[in-house]
Parts: C-alpha cells; sequence; structure tokens
C-alpha cells in the first residue's frame, strides 16, 4: 500500500500541473483492451488559441479504453490521406487528423477525420464553426465522434459536472465541462451547499443551501440563474433528487419528525410522503426506469440501502455487507449501483451488479463520498481525500483508471455529473 | 507609615471588587483557529467549550433581554442520540426561560462530528435536535416557539479529527432567533 501510495506521489510530481484546472490522469491503467490512438497536431493548431489535438487526446486516455500514441507530425490534415504504415509503426489502431482555421468573422472552423489505420479507411469526420470560447467544446465533440465510432458507446466528453468548493468560509457550486475546465459559478454563499443534483435535461441543478441558517432545497436553472426555493418546511430540507421524467423530485424532509421520504412536485406545493418508517430515511435516488426508489434507513439498527415503489410502500433491502451502506448511485443504464460503504472505519466506493448483487471495491482511497455516474454509465466522478487534500476522482468501473481533479485554493466535494446534452 | 496604611487599605479594597461577581467571566475555549473565525462570521453560532459553570435561574426576566447567559450546546456521546444527566439543568433552565418569553422563537441546530456521509449525518444531526426539542416540550414549551434543524456536519465547532475536537462537534445548539 505504502509502495503504491508512493509510486503515486512520484507521478504527480513529474506531471507539471500548470494550474488545478483540469482533471489529470494521475494512475496509468494497465493497458489490457486499451486502443491504442493517435491524434495527430491539427493544422493551424499552433496559432490558435486551443491545442485540439491535446483536448482530444486527454479526454480519449481519460476515458480508459484508449492508449495515447504520440501524435507529433507536420503537415496532416482532415483532407490528406495519411501514411498509413507511418502510423502502424507508431502502434496506432486509429488516428485523428483535422485543422484549425480562423475566419473572418473571428469564428473559428474546426474540422477533422478519423482514420481506421489497419485497415486505411476514412472513418468520417465533421466540421464546426464555433466561436472562440466554443473551441474546447468542438474538441470535446471531436472525441466524442472518436469514441463513439471505435466503442460503439455514446462519449462524454461534451458533458458537464457539477460540484462544491469551499475557501476561506466561502462556499461555491460550479458547472464545468467533463474534464474540470471551464468552470462557471452557478451561485455562492458564505453558508453551506450540499447535495446537488441534475435535472434529467440539464438544465436545472437541485441543491441545498444553509444561507437561511437552516437546510432548504432550491432549484436552480442554469442558464438564466433563476432560482426557486422549492422545500422550506419546518425542520430540515435535503437530499433532492430529480425523477427521471423530471416532473418531480424526492426529497428527504423533517417536517413530520424525524427524517423522512417526501415526492414534491418541482413547480412546488405540498409534498406527498413516500416512506413509513420511525428511522432515518434520506438519500433517495429514483432507478433508471423511474419505478423504483433506492434510499438510505437505518430501520434495520445501521444504514443500509433499500428500494421501494417509486410511489411509496414496502422497502426491500439491498445492501448486505457491512454495517454502513449510504449514498447510492444508479447507472444511467440500470445495471450497477455505486455507494459509499464502511470497512475498517474507512468510507469506500463499491459498485454492485444489480441482477446479481456481486460488489467490487475499486478505490485505494480511505474517505470517498458522494458517488455519480457519468450518463453513458461508464465513469463514476466521486469525491475522496488525496495527500490529505479534498479532490475529485473519475474512475473506470473496475477501478482501473483514474483521474484526479484538485481543488484551486481549498476544498472541493459533493460532484454530480450532468446528463446528454438534447 | 500613613503611606502603608493606605497601601494596604487599597489592596484589601481591590481584594474585595475582585471577588464579587464572577458571572461574567465564562471561559470561551478557543481550542483552534478556525473556531474563532467562524465565530467572527457568524454571530449568533457560539463555539462555548464545555464549562463548569452550572445553569442559574434567571428567574423572570425583562423583554429586553437578548438571550440567556447559560450554556447553549447540549453535546452527544459517538453516534448517540440520548441526552446525558448532566445536561438535564440546562435543558431545564431553557424551558423556563422560553416559556417566560412567549414571543421568542427558539432553533434547536444539530450537528455531528466529521465521519461519514453528509445527508446521513444531516439525518444523525436532525436527530440530537429532536432529542432537545422533545425534551423542552416535555417541560411544557410550546411547539410553535421551536424548530429542530441540522447542520449535520457542516458546522464544526471545533476542527481536527481526534477524539477531544469531534467529542465537541457532537452537540445540539439552543439558539434563540
Amino acid at each position: 500500500m505504502m509502495k503504491k501510495l508512493c509510486l503515486l506521489c512520484l507521478l504527480v510530481c513529474t506531471i507539471s500541473l500548470p494550474a488545478f484546472a483540469q482533471f489529470r490522469v494521475d494512475v496509468s491503467g494497465i493497458g489490457m483492451n486499451q486502443l491504442p490512438i493517435a491524434v495527430a497536431v491539427f493544422r493551424g493548431e499552433e496559432s490558435s488559441p486551443q491545442k485540439i489535438s491535446s483536448i482530444v487526446q486527454a479526454d480519449l486516455v481519460r476515458s480508459g479504453q484508449f492508449r495515447g500514441v504520440d501524435g507529433l507530425l507536420a503537415g496532416l490534415d482532415e483532407v490528406a490521406r495519411p501514411d498509413m504504415s507511418v502510423w502502424r509503426q507508431k502502434g496506432a489502431d486509429s488516428l485523428v487528423t483535422g485543422s484549425v482555421v480562423r475566419l473572418a468573422d473571428g469564428r473559428f472552423d474546426v474540422r477533422f477525420r478519423l482514420w481506421d489505420v489497419i485497415k486505411g479507411q476514412d472513418l468520417g469526420g465533421q466540421s464546426y464553426a464555433v466561436t472562440q470560447a466554443d473551441l474546447r467544446l468542438s474538441a470535446h465533440r471531436i472525441a466524442d465522434f472518436a469514441y463513439e465510432k471505435l466503442t460503439g458507446e455514446k462519449g462524454v466528453f461534451s458533458t458537464s459536472i457539477s460540484y462544491v468548493t469551499k475557501a476561506s468560509q466561502r462556499y461555491q457550486l460550479w458547472v464545468a465541462d467533463a474534464d474540470g475546465e471551464n468552470a462557471q459559478s452557478a451561485f455562492a454563499s458564505p453558508e453551506p451547499i450540499i447535495s446537488p443534483a441534475w435535472s434529467p435535461n440539464g438544465t436545472q441543478l437541485a441543491y441545498v443551501s444553509f444561507e437561511s441558517r437552516k437546510p432548504v432545497i432550491y432549484t436552480h436553472d442554469i442558464v438564466s440563474g433563476k432560482r426557486r426555493l422549492l422545500a422550506n418546511f419546518k425542520g430540515s430540507n435535503s437530499a433532492p433528487t430529480w425523477a427521471p421524467d423530471g416532473r418531480s423530485l424526492a426529497v428527504t424532509l423533517s417536517r413530520d419528525g424525524g427524517s423522512q421520504l417526501f415526492s414534491l412536485d418541482a413547480t412546488g406545493g405540498e409534498p406527498r410522503r413516500l416512506s413509513q418508517s420511525n428511522s432515518i430515511d434520506t438519500e433517495p435516488a429514483y432507478s433508471p426506469d423511474g419505478k423504483q426508489i433506492y434510499f438510505v434507513s437505518d430501520r434495520g439498527g445501521a444504514p443500509q440501502i433499500y428500494k421501494m415503489s417509486a410511489s411509496g410502500g414496502s422497502a426491500e433491502r439491498v445492501t448486505f455487507g457491512g454495517n454502513y451502506n449510504i449514498s447510492p448511485a444508479l447507472s444511467p443504464d440500470g445495471r450497477l449501483m455505486a455507494y459509499i460503504s464502511r470497512v475498517n472505519g474507512a468510507f469506500k466506493l463499491h459498485v454492485m451488479e444489480l441482477s446479481s448483487g456481486v460488489v467490487s471495491a475499486i478505490t485505494d482511497t480511505l474517505s470517498d463520498e458522494s458517488p455519480s455516474f457519468a450518463p453513458n454509465s461508464k465513469l463514476i466522478v466521486y469525491a475522496t481525500q488525496f495527500q490529505g487534500r479534498e479532490a475529485l476522482m473519475t474512475t473506470t468501473l473496475d477501478g482501473k483508471l483514474k483521474a484526479r481533479l484538485a481543488g484551486q485554493n481549498g476544498d472541493i466535494r459533493e460532484p454530480a455529473w450532468g446528463p446528454f446534452s438534447k | 507609615m500613613r503611606q502603608l496604611f493606605w497601601v494596604i487599605g487599597a489592596a484589601v479594597l481591590m481584594t474585595g471588587c475582585g471577588s464579587a461577581v464572577k458571572l461574567d467571566s465564562v471561559p470561551v475555549e478557543d481550542k483552534s483557529g478556525v473556531a474563532v473565525s467562524q465565530q467572527a462570521q457568524d454571530g449568533e453560532s457560539n463555539a462555548i467549550a464545555k464549562s463548569g459553570v452550572s445553569a442559574v435561574d434567571m428567574g423572570k426576566s425583562s423583554p429586553q433581554v437578548v438571550a440567556p447567559a447559560f450554556p447553549k450546546v447540549v453535546y452527544f456521546e459517538y453516534d448517540s442520540i440520548v441526552i446525558q444527566p448532566e445536561f438535564q439543568t440546562t435543558i431545564e433552565a431553557h424551558a423556563r426561560f422560553i416559556k417566560q418569553n412567549k414571543a421568542r422563537k427558539v432553533a434547536l441546530e444539530g450537528h455531528t462530528d466529521e465521519r461519514g456521509g453528509r445527508e446521513y449525518n444531516l439525518a444523525l444531526g436532525q436527530k440530537r435536535a429532536e432529542a432537545v426539542k422533545n425534551a423542552l416540550s416535555l417541560l411544557g414549551v410550546p411547539e410553535a416557539q421551536l424548530e429542530a434543524v441540522s447542520f449535520g456536519k457542516e458546522k464544526p465547532a471545533v476542527s481536527g479529527i481526534d477524539e477531544s475536537a469531534m467529542s465537541k462537534n457532537r452537540r445540539t445548539e439552543i439558539n434563540y432567533r
């Protein structure tokens, strides 16, 4: 264990970090089934504000499913047919070439082509006309295209994540690109913010704010910045999660005493009680088909994860290992549940295959919190402590490849991965 | 000789003054920088360390009194919501005060130490707040004057992961709004 940590330290030290703004791959994945891909420097990239090829390469490597092959070779773009033998020699199975051209109106014309190096085939390409502000997004779209063509799965590189930072008694709720860049502050407060939750269409964030000296739930329109006070009932209001149809949220309220689950219309109004117990029921999470709610309850004496019908009623226990299981997150494809389990005093991310009940622990850290699946179900983002500081991590489902985002000037926590943009 | 008399006399006088009222000298223990800044920022949340001062019955108080000057924090054992007997006097004192000040609203704010998940700890803190609220209700305080809320692990009184620090974070604060 210590040796591994020392190796990690070495890796972190050798990777020079210009800013803490991007997820950096810290642990190189053991190369099982990783597709070797080269992303050639785009023609015109040197004089463009963003190094498109680097962003594409970083995206693909961070997914855990690709191994980067050196793409430094001049004179390629999306038109010229590359010399496949050169790339085969470099060990690449696939290749991305492209160009970035500044247009007269100040926008940029970004073009690319994806090549199958082994078969020597053109796998297609696209072009985008984007503002400077959207240059990174065009790179993410290129990475999505390559990812989908080569793995058959949708890429998540154009999605967003939300998280909370704390620095000098100031809390902020951020929305950033999935690689951690382009973070924009949605809300700032001198009091804590916890539990951000994305609406299914990605336009709103629900969260818990302590600005009124008690926990209350807001829903916040990301584009307009307008927010609505959704729940300020007597006592504490927390743990918001959206139903998959976006029309209601399940929340934890103590208005009837204790902490119980309620359903609340997204437009507000009277809550409908879902759970009926004398214990703590909290942290609701809908199954992707909207039919069931997974939640945490200590009705059996210690916090475990249960599931019940989305309309409430009797609950069935889901976790059986250990005596402290919390923070359920369901994968959008319905197959998996990520959660936090206390093992020998440490809080560790676990993944359960729901059909079989088989559980894997996939981290080496000891203070994991709040897991959230990427919308393609292939990655999990979570909060943890790394070298004594709070950090966000993304991990592949097998735990083999992780990337870390450190907070800039303070603590970073409560990540939530946004949906595919519609 | 006369000067000596005055000096002794003054000394005696001063000693006499010194042993008078001690009510104001409640020691506020600040174990860390974090607690200090929290006090500066968030004026009403008092991180009063567990002191040996026992509750003094204020008797009939005038409406001008802002809040009672006796301990406002009830501490809890690990993983427990049981109010230990040593806090019974404090709770009784608050019950009397609140009943005599029918216009006052009081928030019972429950907290946990930093171990464990945020939302589950929010629910645990809620239980601690409700334990104190129920104790006050049993002593006749009207529910309408009380609200039990939780801060979970978000607002520790003392930073640190040793048991001494954590024991000061497992608490319910009685805050007059």
